[in-house]
């Protein structure tokens, strides 16, 4: 019977911790723009390009 | 007669626009004109020519050159300051509004400002509002400086009166807040639950009042925080002595909540907390949907996001930067070639060539001599002009028109819905099984009456309802948003669908603005004079100077000795030793006979060679569009400009069409509000800030813009140009939504008596409740986005792009 007891608060903090993790996103602005995460996600960062074009 | 076109396969390799005028050949590229070459050299020489991999040609056309010294008012601290987001010893940070931005190239170049200017510390896009936030050190750089550099990319900054008067609207996360807690609270009671409905061995028990314990507090954040979005509504239309569809719902949440309490108190039952959280999270859901807002979208525009931020005062022969609301009356204001006149004044110098085309809808430009007046919110065309300020900024004929008091009331659209009208009677019926219910058990058995009279509230809260409608406007909206038809709110999808009669403005909304239908009547042109006549039209600035330049592609640059503008008359000057003339009839013949044609003529050496007209250029299928509106709606068009359109108008339209010629925006206004009185529900089409009073009086009013970045009215809905002609099937799509709630609705219904036939027989058990809630709200969800995707896959096919 405890053991139910235990697993309870084990799983009930674990969607707590998933609840915060989403007050946390939303303040920091993740749900504000949703467009422009992905297509920043494609573009590479090519870091040396001298001279490879004119 | 000829009709002629612009075949040019070239195409501009920094903005992929046709290259028309002229065929700029650089870096093994070609342009369509020195700004946009000039971007790409700053580009080449940075490295960031990545610009182009990712999309092709993404570039914005830079054939308008802005202006050397546009931004030195951002020089001045006052107007900085007010710009200017955060700033310490080192960094300032600002946000820019760049109406531009379109691809994930722009976004690339954009956040790689830094390789451009190393004083950049970072810059930051915000794609779905459409700005860029800069960090810069100020030390070595100065704003003026940053928005240059934007500019230089091609990236123009728009900043805006509006900038520095109206606060921003925050970010709404509230709901977003709200839904996190109640979908982690309904996950967990549902789970929870579970061993109730199962049922648990005697021996443990005690095992079930721990559950239930944790349920109770796990709904409290459901039914104290998350639930508060329902009653804050329900209260705002109680004080307004109207119930909408809120506080039946209210009401199920609260008698609910305290009966699941009860329950648990005297250990009777487990109570109804999943189904509570259950509703709430749902509805929430819905909620978030239905208001997802377009970031770079404003419904709320007034003339202050047209104006200026800024302009140039001339005080002791010395040129200033000025914040708009600090001029005063005899300042003397240089207005540069393209800028906005942002006063009314007279004209003290140069001569003033005004396109007041979105102010007063009139399409020609008018011309003005020094002495005249010029009104505010006219764009001036040809070269430098000064004015004296004769009426200051918030006085004048334009602003007086925003400021009048009915267009400043806010329309109440809370109490017109349908669905609040239905839950109404809802509510009454409820509340009548209820009370029926319980009077029934009084007489039977008193100890089952509480148990029915709360269980009928709890089964037959209108959420399935709430649901339905919220979902169904929310997946509406996304529809309609991807076929570029912008709603301020749910709201607007109904007051389309009821709408009876359909006005449309003529400049700017039938017709293109910007271009002319231009023809040619006379002896016929050989290649050579067609090349002269561009040559010498090219030299002015005049509109139809400029039509004139683009209907003639230019194969060689030669030159054009003595030339000289009449303004308001004609052009001339001399090319390979003719004498071109170019302007009205008396310019160009010497007659004296007065002519309204608006036509212009030319002549070589004097010989009279034949004349351009012009007309409206109407946007493709306008007369299809109308043809077909005109079978269901009658059909009324108010325009600005004079009568010369009349007769082609009417061949549109038909003979009987209601047409309306020199209408002055409050003549628009007083015609809407006339139609209204005579019980009309009126949709008004528009563009320009002379439609502003109309649209906003109007049931519907619906703003068409070239592209949906540029100024637009405040109305309730924004539509981009080029879908105008689907806007018979807006209507008959807007129509379709209350067809699909009303399904949905009878759906729901008939669950909620199913839920009432346990109800009022006392045997609501929580197990019951928990599937007939989650099962109702579920399969309602898939009816209404189901029905209305198939409805608008019918009413768009053969409708052209997705």
């Amino acid at each position: 019977m405890s053991v139910i007891i235990l697993l309870l608060i084990a799983s009930i903090s674990v969607a707590a911790l998933f609840l915060f993790a989403f007050i946390w996103n939303v303040k920091s602005g993740q749900y504000d723009d949703d467009i422009s995460p992905p297509m920043r996600m494609l573009l590479d960062d090519k870091k040396s390009k001298d001279d490879a074009e004119g | 007669m000829e009709q002629v076109g612009t075949q040019t396969e070239t195409k501009c390799y920094h903005c992929g626009e046709d290259c028309t005028s002229e065929i700029i050949h650089a870096y093994d590229k070609t342009f369509c004109c020195a700004g946009c070459k000039m971007v790409y050299g700053i580009l080449a020489e940075s490295n960031l020519c990545e610009y182009y991999e990712i999309n092709q040609a993404p570039g914005i056309n830079q054939r308008q050159a802005v202006r050397e010294n546009k931004f030195s008012f951002l020089d001045d601290i006052s107007i900085a300051q007010k710009l200017i987001s955060f700033k310490d010893e080192e960094r300032t940070h600002v946000t820019f509004y760049l109406p531009q931005i379109h691809c994930s190239s722009c976004l690339w170049l954009l956040e790689n400002l830094h390789k451009l200017n190393n004083n950049v510390i970072s810059s930051t896009v915000n794609f779905a509002r459409k700005e860029v936030e800069v960090i810069f050190l100020h030390g070595k750089v100065s704003l003026k400086k940053v928005a240059e550099l934007l500019t230089a990319v091609g990236y123009e900054p728009y900043i805006s009166l509006q900038n520095i008067t109206a606060s921003k609207p925050k970010a709404n996360r509230d709901k977003l807040y709200k839904l996190g807690v109640a979908g982690f609270c309904f996950a967990n009671i549902m789970l929870l639950s579970f061993p109730e409905y199962l049922g648990v061995d005697a021996k443990e028990q005690g095992l079930l009042h721990v559950f239930r314990w944790i349920n109770v507090i796990l709904s409290l954040p459901v039914f104290f925080y998350s639930a508060t979005e329902f009653y804050q509504s329900a209260w705002k239309s109680l004080k307004h002595g109207f119930l909408n569809i809120d506080a039946p719902i209210v009401l199920a949440i609260i008698v609910t909540f305290c009966r699941s309490i009860y329950e648990v108190l005297t250990q009777t039952g487990g109570g109804y907390f999943d189904s509570m959280s259950g509703i709430v999270f749902f509805m929430l859901v819905g909620r978030v949907l239905q208001n997802r807002t377009y970031d770079h979208l404003n419904f709320e525009r007034d003339y202050t996001a047209y104006f200026p931020v800024a302009v140039t005062l001339i005080k002791d022969n010395k040129e200033q930067a000025i914040a708009l609301p600090d001029i005063k009356l005899n300042d003397t204001l240089l207005i540069h070639s393209q800028e906005l006149i942002p006063a009314d004044g007279i004209l003290t110098r140069g001569k003033a060539l005004i396109d007041y085309s979105f102010v007063t809808g009139e399409s020609m430009p008018v011309e003005k001599e020094m002495g005249e007046i010029v009104y505010a919110g006219g764009k001036q065309l040809s070269g430098n002009i000064e004015i004296l300020v004769v009426k200051e900024v918030s006085q004048s004929y334009l602003t007086r028109l925003w400021n009048r008091d009915e267009l400043k009331q806010k329309k109440n659209d809370e109490t017109k819905s349908f669905v609040h009208f239905l839950s109404k009677y809802f509510t009454v019926i409820v509340l009548t099984i209820a009370f029926s219910g319980a009077l029934y058990w009084f007489f039977r058995d008193k100890s089952v009456m509480w148990n029915a009279f709360t269980a009928v509230l709890i089964v037959a809260c209108p959420c399935a309802l709430l649901l339905c409608n919220t979902f169904t406007n929310g997946n509406i909206l996304r529809i309609l948003s991807n076929r570029k038809l912008y709603l301020r709110n749910a709201q607007t999808i109904e007051d389309i669908a009821n709408v009876d009669l359909v006005v449309f403005d003529k400049t700017g909304t039938l017709t293109t603005g910007s271009f002319f239908d231009i023809q040619y009547d006379g002896r016929p042109l050989t290649e050579e004079i067609k090349q002269k006549i561009a040559l010498l039209a090219s030299q002015s600035v005049h509109p139809m100077s400029k039509s004139i330049a683009a209907l003639y592609p230019r194969r060689n640059t030669g030159e054009v000795v003595a030339f000289t503008e009449v303004a308001g008359k004609g052009i001339e000057g001399i090319i390979q030793g003719d004498l071109v003339t170019l302007g009205s009839r008396e310019y160009v013949t010497g007659s004296t006979e007065k002519d309204f044609d608006s036509g212009v003529y030319v002549a070589i050496e004097g010989s009279l060679l034949g004349k351009f007209s012009f007309k409206n250029h109407y946007r493709e299928n306008v007369a299809s569009l109308i043809q077909r509106l005109q079978k269901r709606y009658p059909i009324a068009i108010l325009s600005g400009d004079n009568e010369s359109e009349k007769r082609y108008l009417k061949l549109l339209l038909g003979e009987n069409a209601d047409t309306y010629f020199n209408q002055k925006p409050e003549d628009k206004l007083a015609f809407i509000k006339k139609k209204q009185a005579e019980g009309h529900k009126v949709m008004m089409i528009g563009d320009g800030l002379n439609d502003a009073g109309a649209l906003k009086q109007a049931d519907a009013g619906i703003s068409v813009t070239e592209d949906s970045n540029n100024f637009t009215p405040a109305s309730d809905a924004i539509l981009e140009a080029k879908e105008l002609n689907n806007l018979p099937r807006f209507i008959a799509f807007c129509k379709a939504n209350g067809v699909i709630i009303m399904i949905a609705f009878i759906i729901s219904i008939l669950y909620n008596i199913a839920g009432i036939y346990f109800a009022v027989t006392g045997r609501l058990s929580p197990m019951i409740a928990a599937i007939l809630m989650p099962s109702s709200s579920i399969s309602i969800l898939l009816i209404t986005f189901g029905l209305s995707n198939l409805l608008a896959k019918k009413v768009f096919r053969n409708s052209g792009a997705n």
